[in-house]
């Protein structure tokens, strides 16, 4: 029995073809995962080999007394310890002023304030760390929060940036779809402008991290600690064991960072967006 | 989906809609010497559709944002159900207000439960009363509850997008709903059914619905009154769909309504607004001879045949009856072809040249027979329709 309904029989058929391809392809897309987790796994790997490798060599070679004190595992752990503070309090900071300031910028109020408040950060981050450290240390003194200041000037930026990007590249449909539907501008943001800028902002935050974790090396000019010191030692005292050891280390930690933005950037990455 | 919506709509069919009145307003946006809208007075009665069409920049679109406010009126004033928007918070106004926009705009990062869930959540129900309101409401838009609510939006077509863009818009079951080309970005099979679905939805619910559109031939279909605009939102007509097609007020109207005004009548009228012919019909099991000598009295040529739940199952020629003792079960191809009252005479025809008999059997709620359409009446029809216009 042909049966014919007001839309000619064809027309139903057609159209469950589509929403089979759709389906389809989403559900590929669901098996296929992004292809961001192979990628991820073989980075920590590496970097252990490399740490495990380099662990060996320390406790077998033969060291002088300098090269000794130098890499004395308390004194690396100290270190490394103080390496991830600043990076971790610059990081704080630079999230803390940032993120809100992006969010603020992209606000109808102040959005034409936006390409004035990005130039500064980007003379921030134009201006050479090491200037911008030794300069701010003759200012404010030597020590770590004159450290951290000169980091969070030079990571403002990349957050900063992304944040406004993130916000500004959000569909403007949809924003009026959550006005349109009763939403208040405050739930807009929280609950559809935010959620949709993530990835972005967070893309962000990771460049932040690890512009950090290089540049934070440079504290130990100014006698804030961190992996640096290894690598100035072995200069001045023409060690090179000391000065690759402090290399290799700086250069691990920014892997292992780097890592860990990958990873908070999936995690965060709100589901549905493909 | 007919279905469901057969056994819903014969409960309810009282008008859930308020009436919109506009009074003079105007938006004027601060550098630009002429008016966006200028001075638009308009009373959208309650319960029906009525059509904004025009030319791009017309200020149709600007003219339906401000019944909710999403772009605030320079002057002028607008009540829904007699209260004046201006007057209310925005917020608590559009929550009452459907928004259905192009392609639904669903949010990516939400699941069709959630996206439906939206404006419920924001009035506060309660979670299971959200819960059973999704269910029902992905019902009546046709899409199944159980395969469909955890998806995301990428995960669908673009016409299960702008289904659940429907539902959303329903979701707290406002009495007015305004829809911004809602069918745009959609192929036209799809677009055809989306339209089908939102008279059957209309049928049931009789809100006031405003929508926005630039393709006039669907203004036809779903339309109780088109509004024709021109710059500035000034009104170019303001009626029903057949009176616009039979007697445009002007040229820009007639040029605007294009070639084929006469054919875009059979979009307007339905098979349900024709007289059906009511041929003999039979029953499975029926004796066969008794049938025939039935079929004879009344001069017809050919018998419906109805199984036990008056759903047509064949359409047999009385010639066929001759020499058999019952009438039989239908065979694998049968001559049957049937259509629902629902259909446009446009969709009638086409079936009709399709079938042996050059007639189709019409059906109601749940497939039941309700007699035969055929080309006569059809065409006496459209003669009915065109009359006023084919004098000069």
């Amino acid at each position: 029995m042909t049966t014919l309904d007001p839309g000619p029989g064809t027309t139903r058929s057609a159209e469950s073809l589509a929403d089979a391809k759709a389906t389809a392809a989403g559900l590929a897309a669901r098996r296929r995962r992004r292809p961001g987790w192979g990628l991820l796994l073989g980075q920590p790997v590496f970097v252990a080999i490399v740490l495990a490798g380099w662990a060996i060599w320390r406790s077998q070679a033969e060291l002088d007394s300098i090269e000794q004190r130098q890499l004395d595992w308390k004194l690396l752990g100290r270190l490394t310890l103080e390496h991830l503070q600043l990076t971790a309090v610059a990081t704080v900071i630079v999230l803390a002023i940032a993120v809100p300031l992006g969010i603020a910028l992209t606000r109808p109020r102040l959005r034409r304030a936006a390409p004035v408040v990005v130039a500064v950060a980007n003379a921030g981050q134009a201006a050479p760390v090491i200037g911008l450290i030794v300069l701010l240390a003759i200012w404010l003194g030597f020590g770590f929060w004159t450290a951290i200041l000169a980091l969070c000037l030079y990571a403002i930026l990349p957050v900063l940036r992304n944040t406004i990007v993130g916000l500004q590249g959000v569909d403007r449909n949809l924003v009026e779809a959550g006005r349109g539907m009763g939403m208040s501008s405050r739930a807009v943001l929280g609950r559809i402008e935010l959620p949709l800028a993530v990835p972005v902002i967070m893309a962000g935050i990771r460049t932040a991290l690890v512009l950090v974790v290089g540049t934070a090396t440079l504290a130990t000019f100014i006698d804030a600690g961190g992996l640096g010191s290894l690598i100035t030692t072995g200069i001045r005292l023409l060690r090179y064991p000391v000065l690759i050891s402090g290399a290799l280390l700086v250069g691990a930690l920014a892997l292992v960072i780097d890592w860990a933005g990958r990873v908070l950037e999936e995690v965060t990455r709100p589901r549905g967006l493909g | 989906m007919s279905e469901a919506i057969a056994t819903q709509s014969s409960t309810d069919t009282e008008v859930s809609g308020v009436d919109i009145e506009l009074t003079d307003v105007v938006k004027r946006y601060p550098g630009q010497r002429k008016a966006a809208v200028e001075g638009l007075t308009l009373h959208i009665p309650a319960g029906e559709i009525v059509m904004f069409v025009g030319p791009s920049g017309c200020g149709k679109t600007t003219s339906l944002k401000m019944i909710n406010r999403l772009i605030e009126p320079t002057s002028g004033s607008i009540r829904i159900g007699g209260e004046d928007v201006g007057r209310q918070n925005d917020d608590d106004l559009r929550r009452r207000i459907g928004y259905v926009i192009q392609g639904g705009s669903l949010f990516p990062h939400m699941t069709v439960r959630q996206n439906i869930a939206l404006v419920p959540g924001l009035l506060g129900w309660d979670r299971r009363r959200t819960a059973e309101r999704v269910d029902e409401l992905l019902d009546l838009v046709g899409l199944d509850p159980e395969r469909y609510r955890g998806r995301y939006p990428r995960e669908l077509s673009g016409g299960q997008q702008q289904r659940v863009g429907v539902a959303r818009g329903l979701a707290a079951d406002p009495p007015v709903i305004l829809m911004d080309e809602p069918f745009g970005a959609v192929d036209p099979i799809t677009r055809q059914r989306l339209q089908d679905e939102l008279l059957s939805i209309q049928e049931e619910l009789r809100k006031t619905i405003v929508c926005v559109t630039h393709d006039f031939d669907e203004a036809v279909k779903l339309g109780d009154r088109i509004l024709i605009l021109t710059d500035g939102a000034q009104i170019a007509q303001y009626d029903k769909p057949e009176a616009i097609l039979a007697n445009p007020a002007d040229r820009f109207v007639a040029d605007f309504v294009g070639a084929g005004a006469a054919l875009k009548q059979l979009t307007l009228s339905r098979v349900s607004e024709i007289e059906l012919c009511l041929p003999t019909v039979a029953e499975i099991g029926d004796s066969a001879p008794d049938v025939q000598r039935a079929a004879n009295a009344a001069g017809d040529d050919s018998v419906v045949v109805l199984d036990g739940k008056r759903r047509p199952v064949d359409w047999m020629w009385t010639s066929d009856l001759s020499g058999i003792d019952r009438v039989p079960a239908p065979h694998e191809d049968t001559d049957l072809v049937t259509i629902d009252r629902r259909a446009t005479l446009n969709d009638a025809l086409d079936t009709m040249l399709m079938s042996s008999h050059g007639s189709a059997v019409v059906t109601g709620r749940r497939d039941e027979y309700l007699g035969v359409v055929d080309f006569q009446s059809v065409l006496a029809r459209i003669q009915d329709g065109t009359q006023p216009e084919a004098t000069p």
